[in-house]
């Protein structure tokens, strides 16, 4: 299909995306079943911390407190990594088919209360009900299965080698898939017999303290998962705490250079999942409309807060027109608003501090020249959100074709030859995921050799599944998560 | 030059009309099936849906009065004056003239398949025969299937010259075109031979799925497909071609999500029944049950609803 044809003294067609049809407010109901108070979870109990501080949750949708999180100090750091080292000689010893068990069980009773923890991951971080719904906690499920199914098999990972646990793991997650990230990095690490000291990020503490009360329910022996909560410094104490034998950081790459720079000549262990700035690229052969519709979810799915979201779009010149145009159609029908909405597409931007970086980002984009498209939408008057945004007329050396904006913010960028996209999609520091969209099977294989990404996606983007490994190259940091080689990395071999 | 083979016809309509990734549609579609439509917007969608259907009765044990049963119907789907009528009946030739002796002169179209319907295999002069018979029997509305054997053969040319045959053949009366999207198979043949079909339609014509005839009908996969198509064909032409999925729709649930997919792909200027159209039998009273319980907040039970078609 050519670009939509200009004949003189007709008004070009144009598609209506009125008022016509407007859905009612279609919110979930189910309760979420918050406490007023969350303690630290230290030692298969709820404590309060020693530092006697907590700071507040707040749901990014409206505004308004939702719980009072405690802040763990260095005292309660100290003391949850003595709960796991003493927790681990005896977890380690289980049989495999024991820890099995107990990761079926948390992943059954998280199916079980599905729902509940869907509202809790919505109302604290602001995404879509029906992406946690329908991604988030099913997925978060569908990990513990997974590496459930290792426990008892771990003599079979390495085909003549055997493999054992390495002892007190600490762990760092982010804010965008609160839920599936602890899931991600507790089950390899259970499954492998390690225990684990764990920090949720302080915007999104509550699915941790809420899947805290599921481990006390699976009958999970105390001390093998350790919850602290709190910021920065609580993170630092975390990840440098001299009793981990192994860190796993998912988080920017400032704070993952950080935790490097302090754990420089020690023999911790590390896996770091940092940033992105994923290159899509769409060839002229491309299925249009399904690449449109995968650029969509690219950059779209969960506000754009995703490290391997495609943020920049390389369209080759011949359909670049096109592509732009059916891009432009598709987001005006993208509805944003209220997360707690069944029919919301974007909820809310997880934090004001996250809003101010996108706007920061995105006057940066206009101030260097840049074109920019919103379609036209009415945003709730509380709540932090952020329109969908493209940006044609983007060059390599714009900042908003750089740097990580983790936000609904998509730079469109051209090329003319294969050569020319393989240069500009890996002229970044990153290099986390990628997408092609081609009909010609060749130059899939040949792309996803020469992208210096850890994944890259044909004619598809943003899948995940348990079995398959992610992680990156460069400063996307190293190690992977997910199936056998992400289990590896909690495993020391012999 | 390059080789006129019947293959090279396929790769090279392909290549102007471009692809479709079956995974992809799939993906897309299956957003449609998670929006929630409640209250006003769920009555307002039932309503539109009623007012797009195409009642249809294509069988052979058909009677000058089952069609009348199936008119009362149409004209009047519930004693409730808020529900409209549907937007046409959907008969076999023969029927038309009692058909239009009932729902003649009010807003409900009769709609007439033809063209040796449903395989479509008879000699060219004998189906527009039959279109011009049906038209003449009042007809105002042609349901056409087109040549597949020669669509798969890669005659491009006579696929299209026979549909521009029958447009001709139609006068004034409205055309369907009826791919049969299950003997095409793949999502490129479905979006080639809709490109074909829009070529030689006017403004209000349509294209349509299936017959109802074979396995697979209707699907909110092959329905997005043809609707991109419609919504390519008009942004690149300003020509408006309905679409009329039929054949598998039987729930108000699933008509609905058919209207979501049409909402968010060609707007609000397809929310009508002259743009949009189910063929369906059942579907109607499953739109009637639902409507009365937006309206009274409880099922009523199948028999208390007046049965046009297919019983539950």
């Amino acid at each position: 299909m050519a670009a939509p044809r200009k004949s003189a003294g007709r008004p070009s067609p144009r598609l209506i995306f009125g008022d016509l049809w407007d859905f009612d407010p279609a919110p979930e109901s189910a309760d979420p079943k918050l406490k007023a108070r969350y303690d630290l979870f230290i030692g298969g109990r709820f404590v309060r911390p020693r530092s006697g501080r907590t700071f507040d949750s707040i749901n990014p949708g409206n505004e308004r407190k939702l719980a009072e999180i405690a802040l763990a100090g260095p005292a309660d750091v100290n003391a949850a990594y003595a709960a796991a080292a003493k927790a681990f000689r005896p977890w380690a010893a289980l049989p495999g088919r024991e820890r099995g068990k107990y990761l079926f069980r948390i992943a059954r009773l998280l199916q079980d209360r599905a729902r509940e923890f869907a509202v809790a991951e919505t109302l604290d971080g602001g995404k879509p009900i029906r992406e946690s719904r329908d991604f988030d906690v099913p997925m978060a499920a569908a990990h513990f299965f997974y590496h459930a199914g290792w426990a008892d098999k771990l003599e079979y990972v390495v085909p003549g080698a055997s493999v054992s646990p390495l002892g007190v793991v600490g762990q760092v997650i982010p804010w965008n898939f609160p839920l599936l990230m602890l899931a991600w990095k507790l089950a390899p690490a259970l499954a492998m017999g390690n225990c684990v000291v764990l920090k949720p990020a302080e915007t999104t503490s509550i699915t941790a303290l809420k899947l805290a009360e599921i481990l006390v329910d699976a009958g999970l022996p105390p001390g093998v998962v350790n919850f602290v909560t709190g910021a920065g410094e609580t993170g630092a104490a975390v990840m440098g705490h001299p009793g981990a034998a192994k860190v796993a950081f998912t988080g920017s790459t400032a704070v993952g250079k950080a935790i490097m720079r302090q754990l420089a000549g020690t023999d911790r262990r590390m896996t770091m999942e940092l940033g992105g700035k994923a290159a899509n690229i769409v060839f002229d052969d491309a299925p249009i409309d399904q690449a449109v519709e995968g650029i969509v979810d690219g950059i779209f799915f969960n506000q754009g807060h995703v490290c391997c979201a495609g943020s920049r779009l390389l369209v080759q010149e011949g359909v670049a027109d096109l592509v732009i145009s059916k891009l432009r159609n598709r987001i005006r029908v993208l509805r944003v608003g209220d997360p707690m909405d069944k029919n919301t597409d974007l909820g809310a931007i997880n934090s004001r501090e996250q809003l101010a970086t996108i706007r920061r980002l995105v006057a940066a984009g206009v101030r260097e020249g840049a074109s920019m498209y919103q379609p036209p939408c009415v945003l709730p008057e509380k709540g932090y959100y952020y329109p969908p945004t493209l940006f044609t007329g983007v060059t390599q050396s714009h900042r908003i074709a750089r740097e990580e904006i983790f936000g609904p913010v998509l730079s469109i960028l051209t090329f003319r030859t294969v050569d020319e996209a393989i240069e500009k999609a890996n002229n970044t520091p990153y290099g986390l995921s990628a997408g092609v969209w081609t009909d010609k099977g060749s130059r899939i294989l040949r792309m996803s050799t020469e992208l210096k990404a850890g994944v890259v996606w044909a004619n598809t983007f943003n899948r995940f599944d348990p079995s398959s490994p992610f992680g990156g190259y460069k400063e996307s940091g190293f190690g992977r998560e997910g199936g056998r080689q992400g289990l590896l990395d909690y495993a020391s071999t012999a | 030059m390059p080789p006129r083979s019947p293959q090279a016809a396929h790769a090279r309509l392909l290549d102007e009309v471009g692809s479709v990734d079956q995974v992809g549609v799939e993906q897309r579609v299956a957003k449609f099936t998670t929006r929630s439509i409640k209250k006003e917007a769920k009555v307002w969608g039932l309503k539109t849906a009623v007012s797009m259907t195409d009642l249809t009765t294509l069988e052979g044990k058909d009677t000058p009065g089952k069609i009348e049963s199936l008119c009362m119907k149409a004209l009047r789907p519930l004693e409730d004056p808020a529900v409209p009528p549907v937007a046409a009946v959907c008969v076999y030739p023969s029927m038309v003239r009692h058909a239009k002796a009932i729902v003649g002169g009010s807003k409900v179209k009769v709609a007439s398949v033809a063209t040796a319907f449903p395989s479509g295999q008879a000699h060219l002069r004998t189906r527009l025969a039959e279109v011009r018979g049906a038209v003449s029997d009042g007809a105002d509305e042609v349901d056409m299937v087109i040549n597949r054997g020669a669509f798969l053969a890669g005659e491009f040319a006579r696929v299209e010259d026979e549909i521009a045959a029958v447009v001709e053949a139609c006068g004034s009366s409205a055309l369907k075109v009826i791919l049969e999207v299950s003997e095409l198979e793949t999502f490129d043949n479905i979006r080639k031979a809709s490109f074909i079909a829009m070529g030689v339609l006017r403004p209000g014509d349509f294209i349509k799925t299936s017959t109802g005839k074979t396995t697979l009908n209707a699907t909110l996969a092959n329905n997005q497909v043809m609707i991109e198509a419609i919504r390519d064909f008009y942004l690149d032409t300003g020509i408006a071609i309905g679409m009329k999925p039929a054949g598998g729709i039987k729930t108000a649930k699933q008509s609905l999500q058919f209207l979501i997919a049409v909402k968010e792909t060609l707007g609000d200027a397809w929310l009508t029944n002259k743009r949009y159209r189910f063929g369906a039998s059942s579907l109607l009273n499953d739109l009637l049950r639902q409507f009365e319980k937006e309206r009274t907040g409880a099922y009523q039970a199948p028999y208390y609803f007046s049965d046009a078609a297919e019983s539950y």
